[in-house]
């Protein structure tokens, strides 16, 4: 088990100027889960092959532990990985597949033999030891996958979207056996995802990355109550968090016939900036429907059961502006409802650069 | 899988079509086995009864069998030829494989800039018409002490298949996928390891396919074997040609020498008919 450090790791791929992964400095602890998130193309599994050494680092370097491993082959790096595709081999049984690390490493066959049985119990796979990959489902599958990862004590579990091929309620099962594994072995994991629900209940911490730049990287609560920038707050939260321009009215900004008052730091700031180009983010959690409050009308209603989220349209600085509010589920709506919807907070301040205005208190802690 | 009357009037087939195009398929096939299947019947026949109208009623014989295979001093013999071709042919396959895999590994996996045209170039080695290159061939295998010794064919049944192994091997190691190569990487395998252990297994009948066609080739290669190598130390087509002669009968004798000289490689394609389809259907579907 080992601390992780990318210090100003890049990755431009031959051919193309753009970094795939730029500058990145990430230090992960030993024993942490670290999720990786970001849309398609923002460098996740680029910045995650790196560390299991199939990229090459064009600059920077990456340590595990005291060990500069920038160099070192992937093989050498004491490190196991999960892909997205499982990476079975075919033509071995189960057994073969999460020995054959062991085999690799010369561990007598007795030794082996033992180590796989233990694997299997963890992973609950001792009956299909015997079988080829394509005799199993896809849950065992990437059971096996793990099994191969986990035989090792590798330093750092490296997992690829290891769950984006099983079904939605398999994906829900095996995510939490999987933050339990982890938990229980303690080892460093870094673990790559698209989904933004996959990383906010795995990940002790996520690192959010996009265009090949990490653009914060925090607890799942800080990243939902404190996000650093625009693509942050609009990427972490479902539904997406409401981003509306905004003009500054004296101390508020403006929300339809609202006036919300800022901070008194905020304020500030965005009057540094002349008003222009302001945004703010309200979280649908963050609205309300009510007698008080903007004027609006019911265009789409969406009942999840355990709650409804309910889109809206208001007259907000002279134009028509879609909104997501959540409503409680036996809150009775329908489309074409004449209702107003108020702010409960927080509201978030984005400057022109796309930075949030931080607080007097953020700002003093 | 059997099909449903409604099965295939879903796919628009009609009985009558299916059916003909059974009778046909049966025809091509009989018009391609028809001249293997002649000439095995005429080794069977005198040298009168296959030089005269052909007829399908006669009198069996093992005679021309016998005068095949009988060793006569100064002259290549079958057992000669046969054990001539085994070793060539055996060890210049083995010697493809050994060198076209690495080969066919390198393009595939660890593609360099223009690997294209590096695929082209091998495979441009073929173009030219063999003929074309027998003089200074015949030259250098003089010079070097290679004329009419086994290890002249061995070498150029070797070049001469490499191209058509490493294009083939090229096409099977693509189709596998490129994790489970960085899996094999990340539990701790080298490069021989690689090819060994994941990539051969999963191949294996892509390599098959490989080796088979190469052994084919080898077996039937008559012009380079003639040119440099036309004693001794010959191989089986050689021999065939040994059995014609320029006077009297010969048609029987020499379809027994030639039903000889293709068991062998019915025999492999036999054995390696299941391995061999799936083989070169690899990669047609995923």
């Amino acid at each position: 088990m080992a601390e992780v450090t990318y210090r100003e790791a890049t990755r431009i791929y031959p051919g193309t100027e753009q970094p795939a992964v730029d500058r990145l400095n990430l230090t992960i602890d030993d024993g942490e889960f670290l999720v990786l998130v970001g849309p398609s193309g923002s460098g996740k599994s680029t910045a995650l092959r790196m560390l299991a050494g199939l990229e090459a680092c064009d600059e920077g370097t990456i340590h595990i532990g005291d060990r500069d491993v920038t160099l070192v082959q992937p093989k050498d790096r004491d490190v196991a990985m999960v892909f997205q595709s499982y990476a079975l081999y075919p033509h071995m049984s189960v057994a073969q597949n999460i020995g054959f690390p062991l085999k690799q490493q010369k561990v007598p066959k007795a030794e082996r033999e033992k180590q796989v049985r233990e694997a299997a119990r963890i992973l609950d796979l001792e009956e299909y030891l015997d079988r080829k990959p394509k005799h199993l489902s896809g849950g065992q599958r990437q059971r096996v996958a793990m099994g191969r990862a986990i035989v090792r004590h590798p330093q750092v579990f490296l997992m690829d979207e290891p769950l984006s091929n099983l079904d939605a309620k398999l994906r829900v099962q095996t995510r939490a056996e999987l933050a339990d594994l982890q938990a229980r072995l303690g080892v460093t994991t870094v673990y790559v995802t698209h989904d933004q629900v996959e990383a906010m209940t795995m990940g002790h911490r996520v690192a959010i990355l996009d265009y090949g730049v990490m653009q914060q990287c925090d607890t799942p609560g800080e990243l939902y109550r404190h996000p650093e920038n625009l693509f942050v707050a609009g990427f972490i939260g479902s539904p997406a968090m409401n981003i509306i321009p905004t003009d500054v009215d004296g101390d508020a900004v403006v929300f339809g016939s609202m006036r919300i008052p800022m901070d008194p730091a905020v304020a500030a700031a965005a009057a540094k900036s002349g008003g222009a180009g302001l945004q703010i983010g309200i979280r649908p959690q963050g609205l309300v429907l009510g007698d008080e409050g903007v004027p609006t009308e019911v265009v789409v209603v969406e009942e999840l059961g355990s709650e409804t989220f309910v889109f809206a349209d208001i007259e907000h600085l002279g134009e028509r502006l879609r909104i997501r509010i959540r409503v409680d589920a036996d809150y009775a709506v329908a489309r074409g409802d004449k209702t107003h919807v108020n702010v409960l907070g927080p509201v978030h301040v984005f400057g022109t650069d796309g930075l949030r205005l931080k607080t007097a208190e953020e700002q003093a802690g | 899988m059997t099909l449903t009357a409604r099965d295939k009037q879903l796919r628009g087939e009609s009985r009558w079509g299916t059916a003909a195009l059974g009778i046909v398929t049966w025809l091509v096939a009989a018009l391609f086995f028809f001249p293997i299947f002649w000439m095995v019947l005429n080794s069977f026949k005198t040298e009168l009864d296959a030089n005269t109208t052909p007829k399908l009623l006669f009198e069996p014989t093992l005679d021309r069998w016998q005068a095949v295979t009988e060793t006569i001093p100064g002259l290549l013999s079958f057992s000669e030829a046969f054990y001539n071709s085994f070793l060539i042919v055996i060890v210049s396959t083995v010697l493809v494989l050994v060198l076209a895999i690495p080969a066919a590994y390198a393009l595939s996996i660890y593609p360099i800039g223009n690997w294209r045209d590096a695929l082209f170039f091998f495979i441009s080695t073929k173009f030219l018409p063999i003929v074309a290159a027998i003089l200074p061939l015949w030259i250098i295998a003089r010079e070097l002490g290679l004329l009419n010794t086994h290890l002249v064919l061995i070498i150029l049944y070797t070049a001469m298949n490499l191209p058509l192994a490493v294009w083939m091997l090229n096409s099977f190691f693509r189709e596998v996928p490129r994790e489970l190569i960085e899996a094999a990487q990340m539990d701790g395998t080298g490069l021989y390891g690689q090819i060994k252990d994941v990539m051969l297994p999963i191949v294996a009948p892509g390599v098959a396919a490989t080796a088979l066609l190469c052994f084919i080739f080898a077996w039937n290669e008559f012009f380079l074997a003639v040119q440099l190598n036309p004693v001794e130390g010959s191989t089986v087509p050689v021999w065939v040609s040994t059995n014609v002669t320029t006077r009297g009968m010969f048609m029987a004798k020499l379809s027994a020498a030639s039903t000889l000289a293709i068991l062998p490689v019915v025999i492999a394609g036999w054995v390696a008919q299941k391995r061999m389809i799936r083989g070169l259907s690899m990669g047609a579907v995923k």
